[in-house]
């Protein structure tokens, strides 16, 4: 079924659009990511005009992180208090993004700094979650191998400002996870995303917090950051598809149902290997770009360049 | 002097004047609704004379263009900087058509000479508006020539050389494409009669297209509230979003 997009001004189909919604949706229940990193690459292929696949894919992060949270709420997975803490820091870091992203722009090389940023961040981030959950899978198969502590006291748990996490079990400053709240914020307004693949990480191996906690608080953070996105898009550069962001929601919400069922079913370890593995393709797949010669060396643009 | 500027008139006139288009399409304007997926438009037309048509000179040849409305573009041209392929030389072109189709009798090139191309600006070539940018960037030419191949690529600039159908050089017909993509607007088509590769006769017809119904609600309400519009795709996605989660805990229990 053939339909015209508003302001995308294309015509797409309906079902490949909302299968692409549900995979993401899919991915974004099982690891708590938001799936922005997924879902605007794979609507530049379809031949959305990048602007309004950045925003729109905000808006269907948004329904998707909801469903997910609810899915987790019932669980017991969302520590509010954490995410409170970092959605503070990801306000003040995302309002410094919006300001580096706007001087990359009037550089005229920001498509650039959005696809190094991409495979810097994704790259890194895959290789060593990659490294850390495959060492604790062998770990976990060799009997009387010594087991991992859950808390290893360091330098962090030394600094002030100590607040009670009950949902994570933890007793830390503040300080850390208004610094990862930051960096996140900060990435996601350069990269159009919500953050969670920074996120999930950060929290497991930065701040120590239960894998079962992480992906709720992470979609919780996640929320808030793409609807201040998608607001903003859509107030200064009128580039949110509604109708785009229907469909894709459509198929989003129910595939964060099911990815969130699925994930409940396998081990912490085998669900990093995964996301992983998912993050490092993605890295791959933005370098290749980069470093293969393209077939058409010229792009065209609609508009002047600011 | 009246008698000279009257003499100059009928020189001015293209040669052969006595032969006019008369000119019809299948529809002269284009809803987008939603289930919108390209549309065929029919162009067709007969000449007519005062006097039969003159024998001493050459075929009568037909061309037929259609032409969306124009914006300014941003051509850009990778380059291989420390090992990666980056955006590095761009010039700003002032002004090219979101679509262009040329259809003919025959070849460009034998209907068609540079001087009338140059005059009536026919093929995309001559329509595209870039002032300066010989100034922006080396060997600007092959800008112009990157933007023409994307843009075919894309289904956006079309010739259709022998795709006018002229009957007993009085009837011609036409079937021009409009794509899915299509941007709102007016657009023009205009027609030429031709003899000796030059212009004796042209018309100029408007289609208008336009987003209807649920299309033309969406994109006034993006344009003209955007906070509304933002706020109102939140509650979507968030009522979406719930509502799927609802779902699924019925069917569960």
């Amino acid at each position: 079924m053939q339909l015209y997009l508003p302001i995308a001004e294309v015509s797409v189909n309906a079902f490949l659009i909302m299968g692409l919604g549900g995979i993401v949706g899919f991915l974004s229940g099982m690891f708590g990511v938001g799936g922005g990193f997924l879902i605007t690459p794979l609507l530049f292929f379809i031949g959305v005009p990048p602007a309004v696949a950045v925003a729109t894919g905000a808006n269907q992060v948004v329904a998707s992180s909801i469903s997910g949270v609810l899915a987790q709420l019932r669980r017991k997975g969302v520590d509010f208090q954490m995410g409170t803490v970092l959605l503070a820091g990801g306000i003040l870091g995302s309002a410094v993004g919006v300001w580096v992203f706007r001087l990359m722009t009037r550089l005229g090389q920001v498509d650039l700094f959005v696809q190094l940023s991409y495979v810097l961040f994704l790259g890194l981030i895959g290789a060593l979650m990659l490294q850390e959950s495959l060492r604790s899978l062998l770990r976990a198969r060799q009997p009387g191998a010594p087991v991992r502590r859950a808390h290893v006291h360091s330098w962090v748990h030394g600094l002030p400002f100590k607040m009670k996490f009950r949902a994570s079990g933890l007793y830390i400053s503040v300080i850390p996870p208004v610094l990862v709240g930051a960096a996140v914020g900060f990435l996601a307004a350069i990269m159009g995303v919500g953050g969670g693949f920074i996120l999930v990480p950060a929290m497991i191996y930065l701040l120590g917090m239960p894998t079962k906690v992480v992906i709720g608080t992470s979609l919780f953070q996640i929320i808030f950051v793409t609807a201040f996105t998608t607001v903003m898009h859509a107030v200064t550069s009128q580039t949110v598809d509604m109708l785009l962001a229907l469909l894709l929601i459509l198929g989003g919400v129910v595939g964060a149902q099911i990815g969130t069922r699925v994930g409940v079913r396998l081990k912490a370890e085998q669900l990093r290997i995964l996301l992983s593995l998912l993050v490092l393709a993605v890295a791959i797949r933005i370098a290749m770009d980069l470093l293969i010669t393209p077939s058409e060396l010229y792009s065209v643009a609609p508009g002047v360049m600011p | 002097m009246i008698r000279a500027l009257g003499l100059l008139l009928v020189l001015a006139l293209p040669a052969g004047a006595q032969e006019m288009i008369v000119a019809g399409m299948s529809q002269n304007r284009v809803s987008i609704t939603a289930d919108f997926d390209g549309s065929e438009i029919l162009i067709y037309g007969a000449v007519k004379r005062e006097t039969p048509a003159p024998d001493d000179r050459g075929p009568l040849e037909v061309i037929v263009t259609v032409e969306g409305p124009s914006t300014p573009v941003t051509v850009r041209r990778k380059a291989r900087v420390a090992g990666i392929w980056v955006n590095n030389v761009s010039v700003t072109v002032d002004s090219a058509p979101s679509f262009y189709a040329v259809a003919t009798t025959g070849p460009l090139n034998h209907i068609l000479s540079d001087t009338d191309n140059l005059r009536y600006g026919i093929t995309i070539e001559r329509v595209i508006r870039a002032v300066g940018i010989t100034e922006e960037a080396d060997r600007a030419g092959e800008f112009l020539l990157g933007l023409l191949r994307v843009r075919t690529n894309e289904g956006r600039y079309r010739v259709l050389q022998g795709k006018v159908e002229l009957t007993e050089e009085t009837l011609f017909r036409t079937d021009v494409i409009l794509p899915a993509n299509l941007t709102e607007g007016e657009y023009k088509v205009r027609l030429f009669l031709l003899r000796d590769k030059r212009v004796i006769a042209s018309q100029e017809r408007v289609i208008g297209v336009r987003k209807e119904g649920l299309e033309r609600f969406i994109f006034n309400l993006a344009q003209d509230q955007p906070l509304l519009y933002g706020l109102i795709s939140l509650v979507l996605a968030a009522v979406a979003g719930w509502g799927a989660s609802a779902a699924f805990r019925l069917v569960r229990t």
